[in-house]
């Protein structure tokens, strides 16, 4: 076999700490390598054009590129080695950056560990044998997760690009925080008023299969091809029978029951339809509330629906969907802002979350658009915000920015001096994050002309006073401790990953951080991507943004849902798990072992042995390590390979140590 | 609760004077409630006040001394003292003593290393952990209906919360409800764990009277009959300044401040005189005859 070796520089980033030249020349000596050299840029334009001159006129079989990690650029170079004509299975990569250039100073003893490095990876190429994908169908149906602005706009994206759309909401209706939400930065302008539209437009798509009160309890599969298991809560109300007509909510006589659309500040009914723009306008029953179900008493609305629609005995529904992508946009909570003990914790009733003010606002909120005290009903007149409740705060586990409170506090408080012109707000921030088109100049009019009062500090303490709350804190501009006499107190909460977002992203095998947002692939390069194919992100699953962003993302995921459909075929990924039949003794440790269901039983000859599904197989050789018999390997990692490595690496520690 | 509990005791030097009320009515609880309270023999000065300000060292081999001397009483659960600041000073000492190289010269200055770290509590944690609310409800003698209380905790007894690891650190709630299982109405005092000043008290008086203004002001507006405190401190600050402080801020309050011993106390059906009701500088006597209570 004749093997070439190309050493990168890395501009500086290896050649600063490694000798590459000399990891060049000591490659020449290595058993098998027919040519080595070194390179700035091996991934550049003139570095690739390099390794397939020397493939070409050399009339190599494999290659052997020293440089960054493969996560960076393996598919990369397999493509360049396949142009030069070679199977791109005949490549190796040894990561001389990451693992050597970038964790060590000494330049010899990193030059020592890049050659070792090389060393393994010839010898490991000297076994790799040429390896072809397989190709299957695509499934060209797509299901988002999440009806927030973000998976309204991917679903309504793919819609329209001529995908059939199966739209999963947790919730009894779509709309996500943007439904609740009165007015919009930096335009104030109505917010159900841009979205009510494409609400609507969900609705009446005949591409976009809608499921509210829904959510995805499994999900099998791989890309082009998942298998999705929904469950449809109970509404106990039939809902191709019902026309949202709301005799029920006037009848209801459990009317006290918990609002969640309205952040509870209002009281709802127990059978209700959460706000009148809903999609889909249907009634449901909380059963928690309903006294039909915690007495059996009751029944009025069975008595008073019209269409006969209320069916108490309703039990959940599983529906298997079938799809070839996935986008999850599952979207945001506020976090438990009670953990705050210094602003009362939950205990008095005039401080209240962005989000309830922000019902509180609304004209079709619980208050009709009145500001009014939860305590007792009064308008206030002194309102203060404070931002960074649960956000860039590392003592509760919160350190990040959510990156839109700064926004929509200006924007609460511009709003309070529209509803109450004699009213004056003050907001405490840390410093004021308004990088959007037009944001910087929407905070400024708060304080310019709506006369909003900021005070840049955090705030120590709430406390009540007689009917009013005591706000103190620091002013750090002037160094000085203030005290605000309040009657109203608004704390801008921070964003964290929605409930249950980590439950989803292990069915869904994708990555969580600590907060419960999803990972991207790529912090620069992949943002709407994951690490699992065919499963793309939108909107705050990934990390709090603004609705403009969550907008952008919805539609990126939909390109890109697009652009893996534009292929009629997929090419599956070879570096699977391959099973010798003569050795295989059919024991099935493999298959109890394996996390992904790739193995299944297969019948030769009267005999019990195992085959993998090559498109389920994840290669994870999780298999390869179970099977006494070595009979299941991993493609490109097997054992003969790996054993190579350590021989390449241990063979030389012997001859230095002799 | 079930036989009796012992416990090395540690009075700290306000219980032998400016507080003596307190150290009595402690003791005379605890009798009380089977808590036996065995004195740490031949203990010293805790080095809270002095000690801390100037050498770590110092201060923790001051605590650590007690803590050694505590291992001598016998079938101990541990120390306690009713003194935040000297609690304070005992628990913090304790956690810096985890550090070896600390230990190493803290032990240089002590006669013999210190090998076994007791558990520190207050003797409100004791009486609330130990006891607890539900147990003291069936032994009360005289419960203090209609006596509204504004609880305050002071600003060390809960916090930092890595260290005392007792209670809410923004909003403790142990005192109130021992309160209330004796009768007594535990307002929700929004400043239970505010700084009253105190440590200014020689050398900013303004600032005492400012902090402990707000304090006397807030219990007024809650409806306060009293002030309940765990701390000799708090409890001479306002009590003892409250004319000081009234003449400062205009204001004429005339508000007890009870420790929260003495109240238990009272509730027990134990002696006054071992409470040492007479020791306070605001009368209680029409407080706690409004409730009932002769003292
Ligand atoms: C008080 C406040 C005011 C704001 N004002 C503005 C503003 O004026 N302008 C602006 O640009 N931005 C504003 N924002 C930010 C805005 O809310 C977000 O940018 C936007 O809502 C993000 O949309 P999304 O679709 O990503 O998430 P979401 O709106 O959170 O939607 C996610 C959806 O997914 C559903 N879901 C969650 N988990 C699951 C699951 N497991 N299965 C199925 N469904 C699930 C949820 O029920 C929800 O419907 C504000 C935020 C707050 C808190
Ligand atoms: S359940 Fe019946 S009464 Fe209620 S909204 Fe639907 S149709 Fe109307
Ligand atoms: S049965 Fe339940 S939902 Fe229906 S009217 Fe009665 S309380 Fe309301």
């Amino acid at each position: 076999m004749k093997i070439g070796v190309f050493v990168c520089h890395c501009g500086s980033n290896i050649a600063g700490t490694v000798d590459v030249a000399k990891v060049a020349e000591a490659a020449k000596a290595m058993p098998d390598v027919a040519f080595a050299s070194d390179t700035m840029y091996a991934c550049s334009e003139p570095g690739q054009e390099g390794i397939i001159k020397a493939i070409q006129e050399k009339g190599l079989d494999g290659a052997v590129v020293a440089s960054c990690t493969p996560r960076m650029h393996g598919p990369t170079f397999m493509r360049t080695v396949a142009r030069a004509g070679l199977n791109p299975y005949m490549f190796e990569m040894a990561n001389i950056r990451e693992h050597v250039s970038w964790i060590g100073r000494n330049k010899e003893a990193n030059t020592r560990k890049a050659i070792d490095l090389v060393k393994m990876a010839v010898a490991k190429l000297g076994q790799n044998r040429p390896l072809y994908p397989k190709t299957f169908a695509v499934n060209k149906r797509v299901l988002v997760i999440g009806g927030g602005v973000a998976g309204i706009q991917a679903a309504l994206d793919c819609a329209e690009g001529g995908l059939d759309v199966v739209l999963v909401e947790k919730t009894s209706s779509i709309g996500g925080k943007m439904a609740k939400l009165d007015k919009t930065f930096p335009t104030v302008d109505c917010s159900s008023c841009i979205l009510g539209p494409k609400m609507v437009d969900v609705a009446q798509h005949p591409r976009i299969t809608l499921h509210a009160s829904s959510e995805v309890e499994d999900v099998f599969g791989y890309v082009g091809n998942f298998q999705v298991e929904v469950r449809k809560k109970a509404p106990y109300v039939d809902w191709k029978a019902c026309t949202g007509c709301g005799a029920c909510m006037e009848k209801c006589p459990a009317k006290k029951s918990p609002d969640p659309f309205n952040e509870l500040v209002g009281r709802t009914t127990a059978i209700n339809i959460p706000f009148p723009q809903a999609i889909p306008k249907k009634a449901s029953i909380d059963p928690t509330a309903c006294i039909r179900f915690k007495t059996g008493k009751c029944g009025v609305c069975a008595k008073i629906c019209p269409t006969k629609a209320i069916r108490y005995d309703q039990q959940d529904e599983m529906v298997t969907e079938e799809v070839g992508a996935i986008v999850a946009a599952t979207g945001y909570d506020l976090m438990d802002w009670t953990v705050y003990g210094q602003y009362g914790a939950g205990r008095y009733p005039d401080v209240v979350t962005s989000l309830q003010y922000e019902r509180m606002l609304s004209a079709s909120g619980p208050t009709g658009g009145h500001i009014k005290r939860p305590s007792d009903g009064r308008e206030p007149k002194n309102v203060v915000f404070i931002q960074c409740v649960g956000s860039r705060d590392p003592s509760v586990g919160r350190p990040y920015c959510t990156g839109f409170c700064c926004m929509y506090t200006a924007k609460q408080a511009v709003l309070t001096k529209d509803h109450i012109p004699d009213s004056q707000s003050y907001v405490f921030y840390m410093d004021i994050r308004a990088p959007g088109k037009m944001y910087d100049e929407f905070t400024r009019r708060a304080v310019e002309e709506y006369g909003t009062q900021y005070v840049r500090g955090r705030v120590s303490m709430v406390y009540p006073m007689g009917d009013k709350l005591v706000v103190r804190g620091a002013d750090t501009l002037a160094g000085t401790q203030v005290e605000v006499l309040a009657d109203l107190v608004v704390l801008a909460v921070g964003a964290e990953g929605a409930k249950g977002s980590p439950h989803l992203a292990e069915k869904l095998r994708i990555s969580y951080d600590s907060y419960g947002f999803f990972m991207e692939g790529h912090p620069k390069l992949k943002p709407v991507e994951t690490n699992t194919a065919g499963v793309y992100l939108a909107g705050c699953s990934q990390g709090p943004k603004d609705i403009p962003t969550s907008v952008a993302q919805g539609s990126a995921a939909a390109a890109k849902v697009l652009g893996l459909f534009s292929k009629d075929q997929l090419q599956s990924d070879p570096q699977v798990a391959k099973v010798d039949l003569k050795r295989c003794v059919g024991c099935m440790k493999c298959a109890l072992t394996c996390p992904f269901g790739a193995i299944k039983e297969l019948e030769t000859r009267g005999e019990m042995k195992v085959e993998v599904i090559e498109t389920v197989c994840q290669g994870c050789g999780i298999c390869t390590s179970t099977c006494r018999q070595g009979a299941i390997q991993l493609q490109n990692f097997t054992d003969n390979q790996i054993l190579a490595e350590v021989n390449a690496l241990l063979l030389t520690a012997e001859e230095e140590g002799a | 609760m079930t036989g009796k509990i012992r416990y090395a005791y540690y009075p700290g030097c306000s219980g032998q004077g400016t507080s003596v009320e307190y150290d009595t009515s402690t003791r005379a609880v605890c009798a009380a409630l089977d808590i036996e309270l065995v004195d740490i023999p031949d203990w010293n000065c805790c080095g809270s006040s002095p000690a801390h300000t100037v050498d770590h060292h110092l201060s923790a081999a001051l605590s650590c001394r007690n803590l050694a001397q505590a291992a001598q009483v016998e079938g101990a659960r541990g120390v306690i003292t009713p003194c935040p600041s000297c609690l304070s000073n005992l628990k913090t000492s304790a956690r810096r003593m985890a550090d070896p190289d600390f230990a190493a010269r803290v032990n240089k200055l002590l006669d013999k290393p210190l090998r076994h770290i007791p558990p520190v509590k207050s003797v409100l944690q004791a009486l609330f952990e130990d006891v607890g609310p539900d147990a003291l409800y069936p032994r009360v003698f005289k419960r203090l209906e209609g006596l509204k209380l504004a609880p305050y905790y002071g600003c060390i007894m809960n916090r930092p919360p890595q260290i005392m690891e007792f209670d809410d650190h923004e909003h403790p709630v142990a005192m109130d409800r021992l309160l209330e299982a004796v009768g007594a109405t535990a307002l929700p005092f929004p400043l239970k764990v505010e700084c009253c000043g105190a440590s200014y008290g020689v050398a900013r008086q303004d600032i005492v009277e400012r902090l402990s203004g707000r304090l006397l002001d807030a219990a007024a507006a809650c409806g306060a009959d009293a002030f309940v405190t765990a701390c000799p401190l708090c409890q001479m600050n306002l009590d003892l300044r409250q004319d000081q402080i009234n003449a400062a801020n205009k204001t004429g309050h005339r508000i007890p401040v009870f420790y929260y011993t003495q109240l238990l106390g009272l509730a027990l059906g134990l002696d006054p005189k071992a409470l040492g009701l007479d020791k306070l500088a605001v009368s209680p006597r029409d407080v706690l005859a409004a409730v009932g209570v002769r003292a």
